[in-house]
């Protein structure tokens, strides 16, 4: 084992004496190698940790949502269609939403409006989410006006400001009584925006979807696990269209590793044939020649991971910040909890780090099994 | 020391240049003397030696070191046998590049995973031998001719070799470093070693150090002094 | 030192920073937890359903809420206006025969 180690160390020293000779070349690659496995890294923390935190988060949304269509379209609740579902066995409390969309000129961003179902504000005041908060510049106790669609004004008291902890769910509500909400859209009275259903049995929740889909064939039912699923799947286009792209960056890197390695130059060709003929055997070219695959892709996997998770847990993914905020003026400030999928580190770590090594392998084996005597016939 | 019998080397075996660069050799090296291969270039001198250093298998024939026949090893057996047993001093003098004379000298020593504190105290000793502990730290591209084959003598000798395999060693040398070439393989006779070397040079295939001169031809021995 | 050496502790270190990378991500939960406890808490009383990421149009603002067809618009050949459209896929029911209803 000792002797194993030592043989190791010699190895590694030539291997770092040949890498330091091309010095530029090689840490031009392990920029770049690094640089790659970042934006892999960065890529695959936050979208799984955004997901987790989707998933986590709403768990404890409403486990059925109905909604009204008409003509394909999402239409209010009319009254009396709540008694028209009538009892349905395991619905335990059914609730009527109301929450809208109002676009505020003066920012230029959509809030939601939203009427909260247990103590909701006091006729005239408003809560505010984080994002409002800094967007209009409010606190609690200031007035605001907002200009309704029906051309009044409208003035309200913040009584509140959501915390800033929950803005990720929270970013751009704005909570009011049902009194103002209905006053401000002009929605008529016993209308509702959909209905929130709870349902106590998991088990349950498809059959009462069936039951609603028979009782109202209008209606759409929108399950939790049908959120859930939205959210699981968030980002996997944008995943696609990035890994699409950065799968032109990894052929890119591809070529230029496989060309590093395999264009292996007559220089090095004939190092490995005077190694060889002063007793090196072949197994050590190829060993040293691992170590230098295993090291650079190691460096570059482990420096562009950890800059991935400082970069997206530490600086809230500020990179990818002009693609996520598209074009929405309301943007929540956030810090992901981390979590890390092992699986998925070891994948980034399997594409990343094995191709290179077998890179750098491929052309010495074949340069190493040819005969030591070439070194005499120059 | 080292026994050839029916000795026969082709390259491009089967193909329409197929070329016997040995055609035949018989020939006996014995231990602690200092033989030369002479012969004009091409007279497969070059190519014996491969064969000799384990550098590369007799297409016929057998070679027998110590009694043994090692012709039929397979290459970690012969790798060994040259790593252990052998020292070469190429006519290129093959040094790696970018490394310090130092490293350059242990290199071979390498796959024996032995200490390098042993290793460096061993190679300055060489080094001071020759006269170039000086240098010790210099990359050998920064040497000169003959400083950097007398680091190649040096990495030559870090195992220790009972055989040393010297090719053409005074083809790249003025006059003046080749006799100080013959100085120093006089000294490696004395203690001992093995010496085979080729050279077509006057001044080493007359010199006094050489106690065996053998002339070929056309991958042929034609005659011996 | 030995140039090996170097190496050896160059990636220890990167090792070392790897393995921190889960202790950090650990306590970082571990403090979030409370804040997560009043996202939840908000989401059970307001019974919200999506994420306020994509506030520019409602089928950004709550993807999951939104008409199965307003991922395009009012016509599947409408050409996408906002640039998260391409971060929230279609709604998982367009897939599926029968769209409009989950329940059948």
């Amino acid at each position: 084992m000792k002797l194993w180690l030592a043989k190791q160390r010699y190895l590694i020293d030539f291997t770092l004496a040949s890498l330091a000779r091309r010095k530029t070349r090689n840490l031009g690659l392990l920029l770049v190698y690094t640089l790659l496995v970042f934006m892999l890294a960065s890529v695959t923390l936050y979208t799984h940790a955004l997901r987790q935190e989707a998933a986590r988060v709403l768990a404890a949304s409403p486990e059925v949502i109905v909604q009204r269509m008409v003509a394909g379209r999402h239409d209010l609740i009319p009254p009396g269609y709540m008694e028209k579902i009538g009892r349905i066995r395991g619905v335990q409390k059914m609730e009527g939403r109301l929450w809208g969309y109002y676009y505020d000129a003066v920012t230029k961003a959509n809030y939601t409006f939203m009427v909260p179902a247990g103590n909701p504000p006091a006729a005239g005041e408003i809560v505010v989410g984080p994002a409002l908060e800094r967007s209009r510049g409010l606190a609690k106790d200031n007035g605001i006006s907002f200009r309704s669609y029906s051309g009044k004004l409208h003035t309200f008291i913040v009584a509140d400001v959501l915390p800033q902890a929950s803005e990720l769910v929270s970013a751009d509500l704005v909570l009011m009584s049902e009194q103002n909400f209905r006053a401000f859209f002009d929605y008529p009275v016993g209308h509702y925006t959909d209905i929130a259903l709870s349902v106590a049995n998991p088990q349950e929740v498809r059959n009462v979807a069936v039951k609603l889909g028979a009782a109202l064939p209008d209606a759409r039912p929108i399950l939790r696990d049908e959120v859930l699923r939205t959210y699981a799947s968030i980002y996997d286009w944008r995943e696609g269209i990035v890994l699409a792209l950065l799968s032109a960056a990894i052929l890119a890197f591809g070529i230029l590793a496989w060309e590093k390695a395999s264009g292996l130059s007559a220089e090095e060709k004939r190092e490995i044939g005077i190694l060889k003929a002063i007793g090196w055997e072949t197994g050590d070219v190829i060993k040293m020649k691992f170590w230098e695959g295993l090291l650079i892709s190691l460096t570059a996997f482990l420096a562009g991971f950890v800059a991935a998770y400082v970069h997206v847990f530490h600086f809230a993914a500020s990179l990818f910040e002009p693609v996520l905020k598209g074009w929405a003026v309301l943007y929540p400030r956030f810090q992901l909890t981390p979590h890390i999928d092992g699986l998925q580190v070891a994948t980034l770590f399997f594409f990343t780090v094995v191709p290179y090594a077998a890179a750098v392998l491929v052309p010495i084996w074949k340069a190493a099994i040819t005969d030591p005597d070439s070194v005499m016939r120059s | 020391m080292i026994e050839l019998s029916g000795i026969r080397k082709a390259f491009n075996q089967g193909h329409d240049n197929e070329y016997w660069a040995l055609d035949g050799i018989d020939l006996s090296i014995e231990a602690k003397k200092v033989t030369a291969l002479r012969g004009p270039s091409g007279s497969g001198k070059t190519t014996l030696l491969t064969i000799v250093g384990c550098l590369a298998r007799p297409t016929e024939g057998r070679v027998r070191l110590l009694g043994e026949d090692i012709s039929g090893l397979p290459e970690r057996f012969l790798t060994e046998i040259r790593r252990k047993r052998f020292g070469f001093i190429f006519q290129q003098f093959n040094l790696i590049k970018g490394l310090s004379a130092l490293d350059n000298i242990i290199l071979p020593a390498y796959p024996t995973g032995r200490p390098r504190r042993e290793l460096l105290e061993r190679a300055e000793e060489l080094l001071a031998g020759l006269k170039l502990g000086h240098r010790r730290h210099a990359k050998v591209e920064w040497l000169s001719g003959g400083e950097q084959q007398r680091v190649a003598i040096c990495r030559a000798l870090i195992n220790d070799p009972e055989l040393v395999i010297a090719d053409e060693p005074t083809a790249n040398l003025d006059t003046h470093l080749s006799r100080e070439f013959m100085g120093i393989l006089e000294g490696l006779a004395d203690q001992g070693r093995t010496i085979l070397l080729t050279s077509h040079d006057p001044l080493v295939v007359e010199s006094d150090v050489v106690q065996r001169v053998i002339d070929m031809r056309d991958g042929k021995l034609i005659d011996e002094h | 030192m030995r140039p090996a050496d170097r190496a050896f502790l160059l990636l220890a270190a990167g090792i070392c920073a790897f393995a921190l990378c889960f202790v950090d991500a650990a306590r970082l939960r571990a403090v979030a937890g409370a804040d997560e406890a009043e996202r939840t808490r908000l989401v059970a009383q307001l019974r919200l359903t999506d994420l306020a990421l994509f506030t520019e149009a409602r089928y950004t603002r709550h993807p999951s809420q939104a008409d199965l067809h307003s991922a395009f618009q009012d016509h599947p050949l409408a050409l996408e206006h906002f640039p998260t459209g391409s971060l929230i896929a279609p709604p998982a029911g367009l897939a599926k025969v029968g769209a409009g209803d989950t329940a059948k």
